[in-house]
């Protein structure tokens, strides 16, 4: 059987999964935006693709911080605090982003529209970089004392190994938003979302192996739990692989199904490297935040495993459902954003 | 500066900026499911047009209101991460409940609205609306449970140096709770009638749509009523709730340096020289709070004295004694302008009854002022309740000053708090630009905005 602790390890982990995996694609369409769309009606499509969703997607990451300050106390305090200006500039894009969907489409001039597609865009592309270079830096070891708490140097932020880590998530999400264009748009602008994708996914396996031959010398994801690593990045490869073949016959929804799968084992590879730690210090392993000694109490624990147990499936039930409310294209008409 | 003050400016600020959108999406949505639901009911395409119009100006506010809640979801952890690591096993539990089963369900379901008017059914579309305002509703619940925890803890035990939940409906049933959410919530249905109804009395002070904003005035007027008294009554009972959790707060907000002496008289007025503690100047009503504090004429009120003897004995050395003006005076604002409230929603009833309202320029102009009544009133009555639990964060467990992240820098809270001031300020600037555009269109306007969108995609110029 499995502990409280580790059963909320694993549940922080679908957390973080199912945030990259959606809010993922969003960013990605966001991304997309600027790189993809030839004119307002373009980009207006592509925000409109991602109108209905994009809120509750973002949610998967306040339930996902919640969930750790729930449940691992110390694993919240120490990466909140420790990496507090990277969370700055997280919020002011989530922030900007999050009223540029709403505000974008309300005045009808060109300026006001433009300057808004821009805030999309680089609200768009900081998240996911900083939460790549956020993830790999904590794989990679920070300097935590005894307290807990981080007091770390620029470099321990910023590296090659963070900065690629970084631009790995974020391509990451740039393809898997162009493969949910291929679903979502028609015509002109669909056939380009597939020519790129087609193109950026080399990108992407490229940044991928790359990232992953420097893991080898800056964490020990292979010597602590190798064949489990090899595995997961095996079939992240072939996931990617495989969505090279759907993209070229055109079968977009396995395309999509292959770089979702691709992002949710990247994130899985890097929580399961992490594990039983949370939290590694680069100063002394005696000083590791783990699944336990950063956790709440027993009966916490317990009750909030029932009420997430509960609530869970009905949150999923509904959240699939606007998506079959919402399964049209996009084509020009009916756009509310 | 030092990193404290630092931090618990930012807090403030965020905190109170966050909390000019919470109600007002809160009471607007509300609002508007109220108008949808008399649509789907009655039939009339009136009060479809009255759902979009004011629901237009909800998600204006709704996604700003989403946005500022984020900060405060990580705040906590980045700014007070002693506190987060010595209450993390009681207080994050409600916030990730919160997130869970709140903010899935506004989210999801505000995507449904916005975007299923066509794709919906009337009665599913109706639901969507309804299920909304319930998420609103259950934030509130559980970011109060947990603001309740720092008032009045309940339901843990300390082990191994921290804070542990031992009882979790005990935090479900702290008295606290059962006296803040209802003054919250009632204060939140006040905050979007009165918008409703300053707006529509702009509106029909302009002669534009006058039916249109007389209807949508009165059915304002009826819930700002209905909730100005809740939000007395509830206000009421935690104010007398205050005497046995926090009787420090009680006395400060009442400038009582010594005991009251039976009965005891409420201040109405008052100067104050803190630093004698004392005040040089006060007008009286007598037997009031007595009457406030136990519902009898008569019972001695703590002062502050007193109380600073007896939780020095209890706690240790200290300052148990919060900021007295500030306690004093937000507690005397929100007041006033909850009772003005109750006066004008009132009257504003009465004159639309003896169909007097488009007659009545002085008092529809004072309506529009009004608008910011509200606002008022919450952030004071936030501003009362959190400086008044000083120097506490946890009262009687913690206090604010060892609540603070050890490891965050003068120079990064100094970035933080300037970085987020300036992005509220140009947030707020925009959204009071979108406002009066919105308003300034109508509901013809927002009633037709789906056809207008309807245009050939191929015609490249049709957006430019």
């Amino acid at each position: 059987m499995i502990t409280l602790n580790e059963l909320w390890f694993i549940l922080v982990a679908v957390l973080f999964v199912g945030f990259f995996f959606l809010e993922g694609f969003d960013f990605g369409v966001g991304m997309a935006s600027r790189f993809l769309g030839r004119n307002e009606l373009e980009r207006r499509i592509m925000v409109n693709t991602i109108g209905p969703f994009w809120d509750a997607n973002e949610v998967w990451l306040l339930t996902g911080g919640g969930a750790i300050f729930a449940a691992f106390p110390h694993w919240y305090a120490t990466m909140f605090s420790g990496y507090y200006i990277p969370f700055v500039f997280v919020l002011l894009a989530l922030i900007g982003r999050g009223v540029a969907f709403e505000f974008r489409g309300k005045v009808d001039t060109a300026k006001w529209i433009k300057s808004w597609d821009w805030v999309v865009f680089v609200g768009s592309i900081m998240p996911p970089f900083l939460f790549g270079v956020l993830f790999t830096s904590i794989l990679r070891g920070m300097p935590i004392d005894e307290q807990m708490n981080i007091h770390a140097a620029f470099s321990d932020y910023v590296n090659v190994y963070t900065v690629l880590g970084g631009v790995t998530v974020t391509m990451l999400c740039f393809l898997h938003g162009l493969v949910f264009l291929t679903l979502k748009t028609v015509g002109d602008l669909q056939k380009r979302a597939r020519e790129l994708a087609s193109k950026v996914i080399y990108g992407v396996l490229t940044s991928l192996v790359v990232f992953v031959g420097l893991s080898y010398f800056e964490t020990d994801l292979f010597s602590n739990r190798g064949i489990m690593s090899v595995t997961l990045i095996g079939l992240i490869v072939l996931s990617y692989l495989l969505a090279i073949v759907f993209l070229k016959k055109r079968r977009d929804g396995w395309a999509f199904g292959m770089t979702g799968a691709g992002i949710a084992l990247t994130v899985s590879t890097i929580f399961a490297a992490l594990f039983p730690r949370v939290m590694i210090s680069s100063i002394d392993a005696a000083y590791n935040l783990t699944v336990y000694n950063a956790a709440s109490g027993n009966y916490s624990l317990k009750v909030m495993t029932i009420v997430a147990l509960t609530l869970l499936p009905f949150v999923l039930g509904y959240q699939i459902w606007s998506y079959y409310v919402f399964r049209k294209r996009v084509d020009g008409k009916d756009m509310i954003y | 500066m030092s990193e404290l003050f630092l931090a618990r400016l930012q807090f403030g600020s965020t905190t109170i900026f966050h909390f000019l959108f919470v109600p007002l999406s809160i009471g607007l949505v509300f609002l508007v499911a109220v108008m949808e639901t008399l649509y789907v009911v009655k039939g009339e395409e009136v009060y479809k047009r009255m759902a979009k119009f004011w629901g237009h100006l909800f998600l204006i506010n709704f996604a700003v209101g989403v946005v500022t809640g984020i900060i405060q979801e990580f705040q906590f952890g980045m700014n007070w991460s002693e506190y987060s690591r010595f209450v993390g096993d009681v207080f994050g539990a409600p916030l990730a409940i919160e997130a869970l089963l709140a903010f899935f369900m506004e989210s999801t379901f505000i995507g449904l609205w916005i975007f299923g008017w066509d794709r919906l059914s009337k009665k599913l579309h109706l639901i969507c609306i309804w299920l909304v305002s319930l998420g609103t509703l259950m934030s509130a619940l559980w970011i109060l449970a947990a603001n309740s925890f720092m008032q009045e803890p309940v339901g843990f035990v300390i082990r191994n140096g921290r804070a542990e939940m031992n009882d979790f409906f005990a935090l479900l049933t702290n008295p606290q709770l059962f006296v803040e959410f209802p003054h919250v919530i009632f204060g939140a249905l006040a905050t979007g009638a009165f918008f409703i109804g300053g707006v529509s009395a702009y509106k029909i002070l302009r002669k534009q749509e006058v039916a249109f904003f007389k209807k949508s005035f009165n059915i304002a007027m009826i819930v700002a009523f209905v909730s100005g008294m809740g939000v007395a009554f509830s206000g009421h009972a935690q104010a007398k709730h205050l005497m046995e959790s926090q009787p420090m707060k009680m006395a400060a907000s009442e400038a009582l340096w010594e005991d009251s002496g039976d009965p005891a008289a409420w201040t109405a007025f008052a100067l104050l020289d803190s630093k004698n503690q004392e005040n040089s100047f006060e007008i009286n009503i007598p037997y009031a709070l007595s009457y406030l504090a136990y519902e009898e004429f008569s019972g001695e009120v703590p002062g502050m004295k007193t109380l600073q003897k007896e939780y020095e004995e209890k706690y240790g050395e200290g300052n148990y004694i919060p900021p007295v003006k500030t306690t004093f005076w937000s507690f005397r604002i929100m007041v006033g302008a909850g009772m003005l409230m109750i006066f004008t929603s009132f009257l504003g009833l009465l004159l639309n009854f003896y169909k007097k309202l488009e007659g009545s320029q002085f008092y529809l102009k004072g309506m529009v002022w009004l608008i910011s009544f509200p606002f008022i009133a919450n952030s004071a009555g936030w501003i009362m309740t959190e400086i008044g639990r000083q120097p506490w964060t946890v009262f009687g467990l913690m206090t604010t000053s060892a609540s603070i992240s050890p490891n965050v820098s003068k120079a990064s809270l100094l970035f933080s708090f300037l970085s987020f001031t300036l992005i509220y300020m140009i947030l707020a600037i925009l959204l009071v630009y979108l406002f009066i555009r919105e308003i300034k269109k109508g509901s013809e306007h927002t009633a037709h905005e789906d056809k207008e969108v309807a245009v050939d995609p191929f015609d490249q110029g049709a957006y430019l």
